[in-house]
């Protein structure tokens, strides 16, 4: 296992330096540079002088030098200033991870449990009414986009229903509250859970159905176990095991989401921040966001790696 | 009724002998009913998109003051928005951009899918590895970030869209031709191919990737749904398809404020429709297709 683990960390090296090197590329391939972004537009200032600035900062060196300067620099934890606010990168991004992974990680949670509820009830009562139900709703909730659905829940519970906030993550002004909070919090998550819970709900259904006539699950049966103890502990723990890909593979796709869902909820996170800097074309930011999702995506690819290989041990030893 | 319906996302049809792979994928798709269904809805919205001048009955930018946020009506069968734009001949001209981004985009990605999947597979070796690692690279990192910083650099336009689209969709597709054409390469029948001297570009086009069609065209379907979305995806964040240009994605963004969506709904809510029909039909007749054409089915 050990021997594994190491195998598979040593491979996401070399990948994460290659991707460290796609960014870089990207980002001398953006217009503007540094000390455009520092002169104001009402002080016109030389060429001579912008020269001068350039060769202080080091941007007239060739680029395998830049190259390695910028990559020293993110060793130690640098990415850089933003070109809209100056404010270094790294701390600008430090101050909205929480927010989303908040966001993220309780819309994870939320959507695996209710998705691998969901999709056992499913598969159990194959073919009845809850079935063609939760199917129906299922292949709906897998095609609604996420900024639609968004629009709508805001119609919905927002204006209509008036039940919840639909801006910011608290009230402004007001004295931060759990209550408060979390009342911000739903919309956001349901938006971006409802389409994470169909995901998972089809895949635990397919993946049940597949174990849940096999002999090993006969063999329980025929000893005696209750059906109940039969699917959740021989046939769900089986089940699950290909979920966890799933899982792995939707990390990405749930980052993506947050990007969308924080615009339109104005939630303070990395999403709202990442779309803000397209907008403003704030190169140093869109690079230190776009080189963190990456690192995320990875390490997500390695922790769903190592529990597959732990939930089926087949796997560690090809 | 109820099973017959759930079956039909797993459907397989019995196999009848003497007959072509190609017709027996057909008989089983028009037999799919739920991708029948999406083919005929999808067939409706291309229709519609095609002869958009015709049944639009507005140009979708003509500005009309006096009737800005009318609600639907007999004039206006959507209503107008805040400057008194038809809704219904923006939502069908905002098909044609969507449909064309799809259908471009996709293209552009199968392309290069072909060429560096073929190429990955048939000549191995630092090839293989170069292209494969360049799939790990592109594939780490989130397809809208990604996109969205490529935007930032080329600026957002109807053309940079599909470009940006299309040059970052083929990873997934190019590791399916390079699986199919590897089960393949050390087959009996190409290495008759490559004894008689025929030249690889040849053996690749004529023998090996016929082979691979039928996953590529499933791949290539539901591909095209998600290019649909992302392209609404970017549009709605202001950094796809830029205004005047009606997109299903724009028209959302331009609706994105808490007085439009109170007041306004017949703003927000058709071309929503059309997003969500036209995403789920293409993905039904992708499944269907799948069903239709993946041969492990009738094993």
């Amino acid at each position: 296992m050990i021997t594994y683990i190491a195998r598979r960390i040593l491979i996401s090296i070399p990948v994460l330096l290659a991707i460290t090197f796609v960014l870089f590329l990207l980002s001398e391939l953006m217009p503007g540079d540094a000390v455009v972004a520092m002169m104001s537009p009402e002080a016109p200032v030389s060429r001579a002088a912008l020269e001068t600035l350039r060769s202080q900062l080091g941007l007239d060196q060739p680029w395998p030098v830049r190259y390695a300067r910028w990559l020293w620099q993110l060793l130690h934890g640098h990415l850089g200033y933003s070109f809209i606010t100056f404010e270094p990168v790294t701390r600008v991004i430090a101050s909205r991870i929480p927010a989303t992974l908040e966001l993220m990680g309780i819309s994870m949670l939320l959507s695996l449990i209710l998705g691998v509820i969901l999709g056992t009830i499913s598969a159990v009562k194959q073919y009845s009414l809850t079935d063609f139900v939760l199917t129906v709703l299922g292949f709906a909730g897998q095609s609604i986009p996420v900024f639609f659905l968004g629009l709508a829940l805001i119609y919905l519970f927002g204006l209509r229903l008036r039940w919840f906030p639909v801006s910011g993550s608290h009230t402004p002004g007001a004295p931060p509250s759990p209550i408060d909070h979390l009342s911000h919090l739903f919309l956001p998550l349901l938006s971006l859970s409802i389409m994470r819970i169909a995901v998972f709900m089809r895949h635990t259904r397919s993946s049940l159905l597949e174990v849940l006539h096999s002999d090993f699950l006969n063999v329980a049966r025929a000893k005696g176990i209750s059906e109940r103890a039969v699917i959740i502990k021989h046939g769900l723990r089986n089940a699950l095991i290909p979920i966890i890909t799933i899982v792995g593979l939707n990390i990405p796709v749930i980052f993506a989401g947050a990007v969308i869902i924080e615009s339109i909820f104005q939630w303070p996170g990395i999403g709202l921040l990442y779309v803000k800097a397209v907008q403003q074309r704030d190169h140093p930011m869109i690079m230190g966001l776009a080189l963190m999702s990456a690192v995320v995506v990875l390490v997500s690819n390695l922790i769903t790696d190592i529990a597959y290989a732990y939930a089926d041990p087949r796997i560690r030893y090809d | 009724m109820i099973k017959r319906f759930i079956a039909a996302f797993h459907k397989a049809s019995p196999h009848v002998k003497g007959e072509s792979p190609w017709a027996r994928a057909w008989r089983r798709f028009i037999r799919h009913r739920l991708a029948m269904a999406g083919l005929l809805f999808f067939g409706v919205l291309v229709i519609l998109a095609l002869l958009a001048p015709y049944v639009g009955r507005y140009p979708p930018n003509r500005i009309d003051l006096r009737n800005a946020f009318s609600p639907p009506t007999w004039e206006h069968w959507l209503g107008t928005d805040g400057v008194g734009r038809d809704v219904w001949s923006r939502v069908v001209y905002g098909g044609r951009v969507s449909i064309a981004v799809g259908v471009s985009a996709v293209s552009i990605s199968v392309f290069i899918a072909i060429f560096l999947g073929s190429v990955s597979a048939y000549f191995g070796g630092w090839a293989d590895l170069l292209i494969m690692r360049v799939i790990d690279i592109v594939m780490s990192i989130p397809p809208l970030v990604l996109i969205m910083a490529l935007i930032a650099i080329v600026g957002p336009s109807l053309r940079n869209t599909i470009l940006t689209i299309g040059f970052l969709g083929w990873p997934g597709m190019a590791r399916l031709i390079r699986g199919q054409i590897l089960a393949l390469r050390e087959q009996e029948f190409i290495m008759a191919a490559r004894a008689s001297g025929i030249p690889p570009y040849r053996i690749i086009l004529r023998h090996l990737l016929p082979n691979a069609v039928a996953p590529l065209i499933v791949a290539g379907t539901l591909r095209m749904a998600s290019a649909i979305l992302m392209e609404a995806a970017l549009s709605f964040l202001g950094i796809g398809v830029p205004p005047p240009t009606p997109s299903w994605g724009n028209m959302l963004q331009e609706a994105q404020t808490i007085t439009v969506l109170e007041s306004y709904p017949w703003l927000w809510v058709p071309p929503g429709i059309a997003i969500i029909s036209c995403v789920l039909s293409i993905n039904l007749i992708g499944d269907g297709l799948r069903d239709a054409l993946d041969p492990r089915l009738i094993l």
